[in-house]
């Protein structure tokens, strides 16, 4: 399958991030609709996939050379963060995808709607505002969709407890559910 | 919620008379609307004004059980995604979780990959079409024609992996087990009849004055919305886009079968073009169906997959040409036996973005026959 | 030329052939009552009349073929059954099961010595989803799949967890319904352990032979 490089988009774009293990263009703030409309008119015309990924503050280690020339490990706190991922294809050259990332913050996470440039960003940026709470600025109708409209919460992030469901009634898995939450056995 | 006009709608106001628009929750437990599926939709007599898909009634989160189990863990509930097509979606998760790890999939493993996926395909085509005469009336016997062939499809998996419908046959690396003795010579058997009951079915079906003037010129579909919103599968190619992902990604072993792939020329696409496009679709996989049974070859049926699948941090989308659309894996890996992030992109959730604007205007009947050519199942639209 | 209607009537042949072919050509027409799959080809006998064991239900054998699965059960060889139970509880399948629907207690004897048998194997079939991941991933051979269907009970809170003495079944009646998976099952145990004899087999002559080579060099030294 053809692959699409990344270099135009980073000339283009120069406050753009390549980020390479990932595989992924970085999109810096406020820009994502420009980038989008450039995108479009530059022949990638189909956005196949929109899907969020919730980050909670961790530690990382690193191993880099510092300046006497020995490899070290080094941990950074990296950030809590939100991203959201779109996977773009070209069906007019039918080359293979391009992968953006918004970046915001897991409080009052807001990113850019980009449904006026694809229409299927539509339904899969209102899962990701359903799902991981991610405020879409610009999109033409933001609303629950898989859960009710009364629901508090956002069932996909990390830090998601599960409220008490009081029509709960004792089955026999419930014992062994506990039994195994008990420790005895290591999932 | 109220009942005044739509935008861009005038109610014509009689001499005397007061309209007012009504609005039908055409709910979740209906017939026609193919599992649990809720549609609100505002009518003027018989008239669509606004419609709005509701859906989330099957909503079981299965990405965030996945995150709390191993890559293996999850391969059974993505059978439980798209309930008639488990082998596709084994497959697209099996794509997906090879791309994070090296490892070669060997040949015979691949044909039967093949061969099963093409079964797939045969199995939903026919389930759909069956369903699609359904709601326009037929009430029973043609879905119930379809639903023979089925079964005789459905007999070959489960002797392949146990199990009719929820097979979880496909590993990362290559398969389960190998198919028992005979199974090539029965599967032969069944593609061999399948001919015979198409053309049955097309003399039944496509000249009937009433399917004709029931889906042609109903729910037109332009070229430029189907391809911005995303739509993929047997309804893109109906809007005149020649777009398959076995034809541009050329997974597994798909460069090795001569096939075509319907789609029409023109700009727009109806419910007929849908309809007719699948039927076609179906004769194509016999071709490849006969390809593949004639080159399959012995050997292993498993690859050197690690014992605990453990990938290293990277992240991969793999995607295939399901049935119904173009079915793709999201994974992220951090270094544990359980993924960071799995997210399953849904083709008729993607697919249903255009409901609305191709239900506008049209009567009611209508609606219910649009639903049934885009081809939702809504396992896969809630996840 | 074309009468209006005239794609009716043609469809309307085709299901005046089909009604009148259900009568004559059952195996194309009437495919779902007829299993003609099994694996010698025979038809199955009717509907209804299934041979049964005294005391034990057996699949039912008509409607069910040799290769459908249902819900796992635990083998032995024959004779009292938690004699020669192969489970010794090694907790993988419990670790591995998707919806986690297994639990085990391992055994003790009077002294807290562990004995390699399961004290309590539970399946809460309500929660099992017949994936058969226990199976691919038991080291031992111990569990595999049933095919009985006819689990329903009155019983909301216990009737469908299946405790170890309900799951233990033999090794032949693992061959009545699934024979060629069981022969492949038998003749794979009986080639590890002929491995695990040979390997022994030559660990003990290396043992011999090196022995036998200081016995030689010891005898040399002596009659230096």
């Amino acid at each position: 399958m053809n692959e699409i490089s990344h270099e135009p988009v980073l000339q283009q774009f120069p406050d753009a991030e390549w980020d390479e293990a990932a595989g992924a263009v970085i999109v810096p703030l406020g820009q994502a609709r420009t980038m989008a409309e450039w995108l479009l008119s530059h022949g990638l015309d189909y956005c196949s996939n929109v899907t969020g990924v919730d980050y909670l503050e961790r530690e990382v280690k690193e191993k880099i050379t510092n300046d006497a020339g020995e490899v070290e490990t080094v941990t950074r706190t990296e950030p809590a963060r939100i991203d959201v991922v779109y996977h773009l294809y070209s069906m007019q050259n039918k080359t293979g995808p391009l992968v953006l990332k918004q970046r915001t913050s897991r409080d009052n996470a807001e990113a850019e709607s980009l449904t006026p440039v694809w229409r299927s960003c539509d339904l899969q940026e209102r899962e990701v505002f359903d799902l991981f709470g991610v405020n879409f600025k610009g999109h033409p109708d933001q609303r629950r969709i898989l859960m009710w409209d009364e629901f508090e919460g956002h069932p996909m992030r990390k830090d998601y407890t599960e409220p008490f469901d009081y029509e709960w009634e004792p089955t026999p898995h419930n014992e062994i559910l506990e039994k195994h939450q008990k420790g005895k056995v290591i999932v | 919620m109220s009942t005044a006009a739509a935008p861009n709608y005038e109610l014509i106001q009689q001499e005397g008379l007061e309209t007012n628009l009504l609005e039908v929750s055409m709910g979740p437990h209906h017939p026609s609307t193919h599992g649990v599926f809720r549609m609100d939709v505002k009518l003027d007599g018989e008239t669509v004004v606004d419609l709005r898909p509701v859906f989330g009634y099957l909503h079981r989160n299965h990405e965030k059980l996945a995150e709390n189990m191993s890559y293996l863990s999850s391969m059974p509930f993505t059978d439980r995604l798209d309930y008639f097509n488990s082998m596709t979606n084994n497959w697209a998760y099996a794509l997906a979780a090879e791309k994070l790890i090296e490892v070669e999939v060997p040949e015979r493993a691949e044909y039967l990959r093949v061969i099963m996926a093409e079964l797939t395909r045969l199995v939903n085509h026919v389930t759909l079409i069956g369903f699609f005469i359904n709601d326009l009336g037929a009430l029973g016997t043609p879905l119930l024609y379809a639903f023979r062939e089925r079964e005789k499809i459905l007999d070959l998996f489960e002797q392949a992996s146990g199990a009719r419908m929820m097979c979880n046959y496909f590993r990362f690396g290559g398969l389960r087990n190998d198919v028992p003795e005979g199974w090539l010579k029965r599967a032969g058997e069944v593609v061999d009849r399948f001919p015979y009951f198409l053309d049955e079915y097309e003399q039944l079906l496509c000249e009937n004055e009433i399917i004709l003037s029931r889906t042609q010129g109903v729910g037109n579909l332009p070229r430029e919305l189907a391809i911005s919103a995303g739509v993929t599968g047997p309804m893109l190619r109906a809007s005149g886009v020649a777009y398959d992902l076995r034809k541009v990604d050329q997974y597994g072993i798909y460069d090795r079968f001569k096939f075509r792939v319907p789609y029409t020329e023109g700009d727009t696409g109806d419910c007929y073009d849908r309809f007719m496009i699948r039927v076609l679709e179906m004769r194509e996989s016999i071709g490849i169906l006969k390809q593949a049974l004639a080159g399959i070859s012995e050997g292993e049926i498993m690859g050197n997959a690690p014992r605990v699948f453990k990938p290293k941090p990277a992240e991969s989308y793999g995607r295939i040409e399901g049935p119904k659309g173009e079915l793709g894996f999201y994974l992220i890996a951090d270094g544990t036996p359980k993924p960071y992030r799995y997210r399953v992109r849904p083709p008729s959730l993607i697919n249903l973005t255009v409901l609305r604007d191709m239900c506008l205007g049209g009567k009611i009947a209508d609606a219910v026959i649009i639903l049934g050519s885009i081809d939702i199942v809504l396992g896969e639209v809630d996840r | 030329m074309s009468i209006l209607g005239g794609g009716i009537f043609k469809g309307m042949a085709v299901t005046l052939r089909n009604f009148l072919g259900s009568y004559t050509n059952k195996k194309e027409r009437l495919p779902t009552i007829d299993y003609s799959w099994r694996a010698d080809g025979a038809l199955p006998q009717g509907i209804g009349d299934y041979p049964k064991e005294k005391g034990e239900q057996l699949s039912d054998t008509t409607t069910v073929t040799e290769y459908s699965r249902n819900f796992p059960m635990l083998l032995h060889d024959g004779g009292e059954p938690m004699d020669t139970v192969r489970c010794v509880a090694c907790q993988i399948c419990e670790r591995e099961c998707p919806p986690q629907c297994i639990y085990i207690e391992k055994d003790y004897d009077e002294n807290g010595k562990y004995i390699k048998r399961p004290a309590v194997f539970d399946i809460d079939v309500s929660v099992c989803m017949s994936c058969q991941i226990c199976v691919e991933v038991c080291p031992f051979d111990a569990i595999v799949m049933n095919s009985q269907f006819e689990l329903s009970t009155p019983d909301r809170f216990g009737g469908l967890l299946m405790r170890r003495d309900n799951l233990l079944k033999s090794n032949d009646y693992y061959h009545k319904i699934h024979p060629e998976e069981a022969a492949a099952r038998d003749a794979k145990i009986a080639a590890e352990k002929a491995a695990k004899e040979a390997k022994k087999k030559a660990a003990a002559e290396k043992a011999r032979a090196a022995a036998e080579k200081k016995a030689a060099e010891a005898a040399k030294e002596d009659a230096k």
